[in-house]
C-alpha cells in the first residue's frame, strides 16, 4: 500500500536539543508533544493513536513511557526501537494507520534522555550483542568505511572536515540546536582523535531532545489549524540490511545498503526520477561526517565515488542546488536517538511551510528525510511535500 | 622409543630491559632484559601459540593426548589443557590434563608423554609448558623472571630427538613458594634455595640418569639444564664435570628472556634442537621439588614452525616501568565489568576456540560466525563446517580511542580482516603500533584473552602484523 498523499503533517513540536541536565525525559517529551497539539491546534483527546521512537529500555520501555507521561491511557500505543532509525520508523509506522484509514488523527514521537547516564559515547555500546566478538563504538563501525573510502578513493581528512565545516555554518543559526558555533577546517583536524579517522568534530555529539508529529488523514488536515500549509508524506520507505557488515563476505564499505534500498523504494513511490533535480532539500543522518558523503551518493544525488566533488562543488550548502542538512544535521543538534528521526521531520515540513526556526531554503517543494540506524543496519528515507 | 618430532616455543613481543627496573626503583639492575607478556596473554594464550608452531607441519587430528605444564594456571578450578586443545583443533576424544604448582611440571610432562607412547595408550602426545609468574615489585625476581611457552610434540615413533631414558627424584624442599593466598612468590634464603633447591636436586638428577644408563658426561655433544641464575647454572655444570669445551652447554637464555618457570627447560630445548646436528646425545634437566633428567639422540630434524631465534628477535621494548605495571597488571584500577556467558562461551565454543566457520554449500560462501542461513545466498542449514586460516589481510580498520572496557593501550586497532580461504571476521590488533596499520596489511592471529568480564577468562582470537615473512 502506498502512503503517497493519504497522510498529511498538521502539527510539529521539539525541544531545544542539548544538554538538559536540569530535564527529564518526561519534561522533553511534554514539550514537544504539547508544542504539536497545538501547532495542530487539537488536543490530546482528538488523537487516536500514539508511537514514540525510543532506543534504551532507560529512557523508557513499551507504549507507557508515552501514556504515563502524558496521562493519556487506554489508547494504542507503541514503542518502536530500530537503532538510530528508531524516531522515523515510528513515523512510518503511524503513516501506514492513517493512510489504511484506521484512524483519523495519530501522534509520531521520539524521545531520548541520554546524558544522564554519564558515558563517553552512547553508553552500553560495548554490551550489545554477543559477549566475546569483538565490540566497536559507535564512532568506529563508521570510521570502517571512512578507511576504506580512503583508500578506495583518495579521500582525505580534510574531506570530511568539510562537512563538519558545512553543517556548523547552518546550524549555528538555528536556535534549537545543540551547537551554534562555526568552526574551521583547522579545528575539525586539530580536534582529538575518537575514532581514526574520525576526530571530534567528525562525530554528532550526544544530546537529549524529544520531536513530535501529528499525523492526519488529509481530509482531516482540511478542517485544522494549517489547512492550508500542511504537508504531505509522498513516501515512506525502510531498509534493514546487517548489524555485521564486518564479518559480510564482499561487503565494500562504500556506502550503506540500506540507504539504496530505501531511497530506491522511496523514490519509485513519490515517482521521483532524477532526485537530485526533483528533490528541493534534505535532512540527512550526519551522524559521522563519512556518513554525509556518502549518503550524498547512497541517496542518489551523485554517482559512486562522487561524493566528495559534490560536496566540493558547493551543491548541498544553504545556497546551492541541493541544501543537505539546512538545520545543521546531527553535527549540530546532536543525536538523541529516538528523537532524531522526528526531529529531521520537523525540519522538513516547517522547511516546506517557509517557517524554518534556522536557515529557510528558498521556495522548497519536496523535502526528504534519511534516518540510518546501527552500523549502516537500518536506513529509513521519508519525503514529505507542499499540499498544492 | 618415545621420539620428539617437533617443537614449538613462544616469546611475547613485549621485553623490559632491566635497567628500566632498576632505574625505576633506584636499585642495581641485572643486565639485559626480560619478556613481559602483554596485558591480553596469560600462561593459555601463550602455550596456544607455543603449541601452534610445534604442529606447523603436523595433523592435530592425530595427536592422542594434550598435557599442559605451568604454576601460572590461570583457575583454581578448571582445567585449562581444555582450553589450549580446542584453540589447537585437537580431537575430543584424548586424553588432556594440567600438570601445575611446582617448577617440575614441565619435564613432569614430558615424561608422563614418553611413558604414554611407550605404554601404547597414545600416538602421540603434545606436552605444551607457559609460565607467566607474578613478581614483586622492587625485587630480584622482579628483573629476573620472564614469560614465555614451549611446546614438544612426543610421538611412538618418527626422527627427531629420541628419549633414550629418564630419571626422576622426588626431593622435598620448602622454597620458593606460593600459597592460594600469595599474589607473588615467596622466598626464605636465596643462597639457601640455590644451593639446596636447586643445585642439589640437578645433580642428583642428572648423576642418577648417567649412571644408570652408563654414560659419562664427556659422552654429551649437548647438554640443556634449567638455570634460574647464571651462576648457579655454571656451578651444575662444574660439579656434574661437564666440560663446556666438550659439550655444548645451552645458553639459559637470562639475559635476553628471564628465568621463565616451568617452561624453562623446554624452551631452551628448543634453542638447543635448532642447533643439534644428527648423532648427537643431548641431556635435558630440570629441577623444582626434586629433579628431572632426560637423555637423548638426535636422529633428524626436529620441526618447530617459528624458531626461537625469530621470536628474539621478533620484539618491542616496553616504553617505561609503568607499561609493564599496566600489562602485567599490577596496579589496581577501577573494575570495568563486560557481559559474559559461560553458556554462549559454551554454545559458541567450535566458533570461538576451534575457529571454524560454515562454507555454503549452496553459492560457496564462508562466512563467520556460523549462521543458519548464509550471509550470501540466504540459503538455509546449507553450511558445512571449515576450520578457517589464521592468516589474512587487513580490508579496512579503526583506531578506536572510545573504548569499553578494561584497556591499558589507547587506541584499540579493531581490524576487519579477509582470511585467506574466505571468511571475513572483525578483530581486535595487537602486539602492534596502532599507527604500522595499513589496509591489505597481513595479519596473522593469536588466541588472547579479549576481556575477563564474570570472573572468568574470554579467551579469543586477536590479529597481528606478520613480521619478519611469516613461518620460517
Amino acid at each position: 500500500m502506498s502512503v503517497k498523499d493519504k497522510v498529511a503533517v498538521i502539527g510539529v513540536g521539539y525541544t531545544r536539543f542539548g544538554e538538559h541536565w536540569e530535564k527529564d525525559a518526561e519534561d522533553l517529551l511534554i514539550e514537544a508533544v504539547y508544542e504539536a497539539l497545538e501547532d495542530a491546534g487539537v488536543t490530546l483527546q482528538d488523537v487516536q493513536a500514539g508511537w514514540v521512537g525510543i532506543f534504551y529500555d532507560f529512557t523508557g520501555c513499551g507504549g507507557s513511557t508515552v501514556s504515563d507521561i502524558l496521562k493519556w491511557f487506554g489508547r494504542p500505543i507503541t514503542r518502536v526501537e530500530n537503532y538510530c532509525a528508531s524516531g522515523m520508523d515510528a513515523f512510518r509506522n503511524a503513516c501506514f494507520a492513517v493512510a489504511s484509514g484506521a484512524y483519523d488523527v495519530v501522534l509520531a514521537c521520539g524521545v531520548e534522555k541520554i546524558l544522564d547516564q554519564g558515558s563517553r559515547g552512547l553508553p552500553g555500546i560495548g554490551e550489545i550483542g554477543h559477549p566475546v566478538y569483538g565490540s566497536v563504538s559507535a564512532p568506529g563501525m563508521f570510521a570502517l568505511a571512512a578507511t576504506r573510502c580512503f583508500h578506495v578513493h583518495g579521500w582525505t581528512r580534510e574531506d570530511l572536515a568539510l562537512v563538519a565545516v558545512k553543517n556548523h555554518r547552518h546550524g549555528a543559526a538555528h536556535p534549537k540546536a545543540h551547537f551554534r558555533r562555526e568552526i574551521t577546517v583547522e579545528d575539525a583536524l586539530r580536534a582529538p582523535m575518537i575514532a581514526y579517522p574520525l576526530g571530534r568534530y567528525d562525530c554528532c555529539a550526544v544530546s537529549d531532545g524529544a520531536a513530535a508529529l501529528i499525523l492526519a488523514r488529509p481530509e482531516v488536515a482540511r478542517t485544522c489549524r494549517h489547512k492550508d500549509d500542511y504537508v504531505l508524506v509522498k513516501a515512506n520507505a525502510l531498509s534493514v540490511h546487517t548489524m555485521l557488515p564486518m564479518y559480510q563476505p564482499g561487503f565494500d564499505y562504500l556506502g550503506w545498503p540500506a540507504t539504496r534500498d530505501a531511497a530506491r523504494m522511496a523514490y519509485a513511490e513519490a515517482g521521483i526520477r532524477n532526485p537530485r533535480e526533483e528533490i528541493s532539500f534534505a535532512e540527512v543522518h550526519d551522524c559521522f561526517t563519512i556518513t554525509e558523503i556518502l549518503n550524498y551518493e547512497d541517496l542518489g544525488f551523485c554517482e559512486k565515488g562522487e561524493g566528495v566533488r559534490f560536496l566540493r562543488e558547493g551543491i548541498p550548502y544553504i545556497d546551492g542546488k541541493l541544501p543537505v542538512n539546512p538545520s545543521g544535521g546531527l553535527k549540530c543538534f546532536g543525536h538523541p536517538i529516538g528523537a532524531t528521526g522526528c526531529r529531521m521531520l520537523v525540519e522538513v515540513t516547517k522547511q516546506l511551510q517557509g517557517r524554518a526556526d534556522g536557515l529557510q531554503v528558498r521556495d522548497p517543494r519536496l523535502g526528504l528525510a534519511h534516518n540510518l540506524g546501527g552500523a549502516g543496519t537500518t536506513a529509513s528515507v521519508t519525503i514529505l511535500g507542499r499540499r498544492d | 622409543m618415545p621420539v620428539i618430532v617437533s617443537c614449538g616455543t613462544y616469546i611475547p613481543y613485549g621485553r623490559l630491559p632491566r635497567e628500566t627496573i632498576g632505574r625505576s626503583w633506584s636499585i642495581p639492575s641485572a643486565p639485559g632484559e626480560r619478556a613481559v607478556a602483554g596485558p591480553d596473554e596469560d600462561s593459555v594464550t601463550m602455550a596456544v601459540e607455543a603449541g601452534l608452531n610445534a604442529l606447523a607441519d603436523a595433523d592435530p587430528a592425530a595427536v592422542d593426548g594434550l598435557f599442559f605444564a605451568t604454576t601460572t594456571a590461570p583457575y583454581r578450578q578448571k582445567q585449562c589443557a581444555t582450553t589450549v586443545a580446542a584453540a589447537l583443533d585437537l580431537r575430543p576424544d584424548i586424553l588432556t590434563a594440567d600438570f601445575t604448582d611446582g617448577l617440575r611440571a614441565g619435564l613432569c610432562a614430558l615424561r608422563s608423554a614418553c611413558d604414554a607412547v611407550v605404554a601404547g595408550t597414545a600416538r602421540s602426545v603434545l606436552v605444551v609448558a607457559a609460565d607467566c609468574r607474578p613478581a614483586e615489585p622492587e625485587t630480584q625476581a622482579e628483573q629476573v623472571f620472564g614469560d614465555a611457552a614451549a611446546a614438544v610434540l612426543v610421538a611412538r615413533e618418527g626422527s627427531g630427538a629420541e628419549v633414550q631414558g629418564s630419571f626422576s627424584v622426588a626431593g622435598e624442599f620448602v622454597g620458593p613458594w606460593r600459597t592460594e593466598r600469595d599474589r607473588f612468590l615467596k622466598s626464605f634464603d636465596a643462597r639457601f634455595e640455590l644451593n639446596y633447591g636447586y643445585v642439589r636436586n640437578m645433580v642428583a638428577a642428572v648423576t642418577g640418569l648417567l649412571e644408570r644408563y652408563g654414560v659419562k658426561p664427556e659422552d654429551l655433544h649437548r647438554a640443556v639444564l634449567a638455570a634460574p641464575d647464571l651462576r648457579g647454572g655454571m656451578e651444575v655444570v662444574r660439579r656434574l664435570r661437564i666440560d663446556p669445551r666438550r659439550t655444548a652447554v645451552q645458553d639459559p637464555l637470562l639475559a635476553g628472556v628471564g628465568d621463565t618457570g616451568a617452561a624453562q627447560p623446554l624452551l631452551l630445548f628448543a634453542a638447543a634442537l635448532e642447533e643439534a646436528r644428527p648423532g648427537e646425545r643431548m641431556l635435558l634437566a630440570g629441577w623444582g621439588e626434586g629433579g628431572d633428567a632426560f637423555l637423548l639422540e638426535v636422529t633428524g630434524k626436529v620441526g618447530c614452525g617459528r624458531s626461537v631465534q625469530h621470536y628474539l628477535r621478533t620484539r618491542k621494548v616496553l616504553a617505561s616501568y609503568n607499561a609493564y605495571l599496566k600489562a602485567r597488571d599490577l596496579f589496581r584500577r577501577e573494575p570495568y565489568v563486560p557481559k559474559s556467558s559461560p553458556v554462549i562461551y559454551w554454545r559458541d565454543r567450535r566458533d570461538l576456540l576451534n575457529f571454524y566457520g560454515l562454507r555454503c554449500r549452496n553459492c560457496g560462501t564462508v562466512q563467520y560466525p556460523s549462521g543458519r542461513a548464509c550471509f550470501a545466498c540466504g540459503a538455509k542449514d546449507r553450511g558445512e563446517p571449515v576450520r578457517l586460516a589464521r592468516r589474512g589481510r587487513v580490508f579496512t580498520f579503526t583506531l578506536d580511542h572510545l573504548v569499553y572496557g578494561d584497556y591499558s593501550d589507547i587506541p584499540v586497532p579493531r581490524l576487519v580482516v579477509e582470511l585467506e580461504g574466505g571468511g571475513r571476521v572483525f578483530l581486535e590488533g595487537t602486539d602492534c603500533d596502532p599507527e604500522e596499520i595499513r589496509i591489505d596489511m597481513p595479519v596473522e592471529l593469536v588466541l588472547r584473552i579479549v576481556h575477563r568480564g564474570a570472573g572468568f577468562n574470554n579467551y579469543y582470537w586477536k590479529c597481528r602484523p606478520v613480521r619478519e615473512g611469516g613461518v620460517s
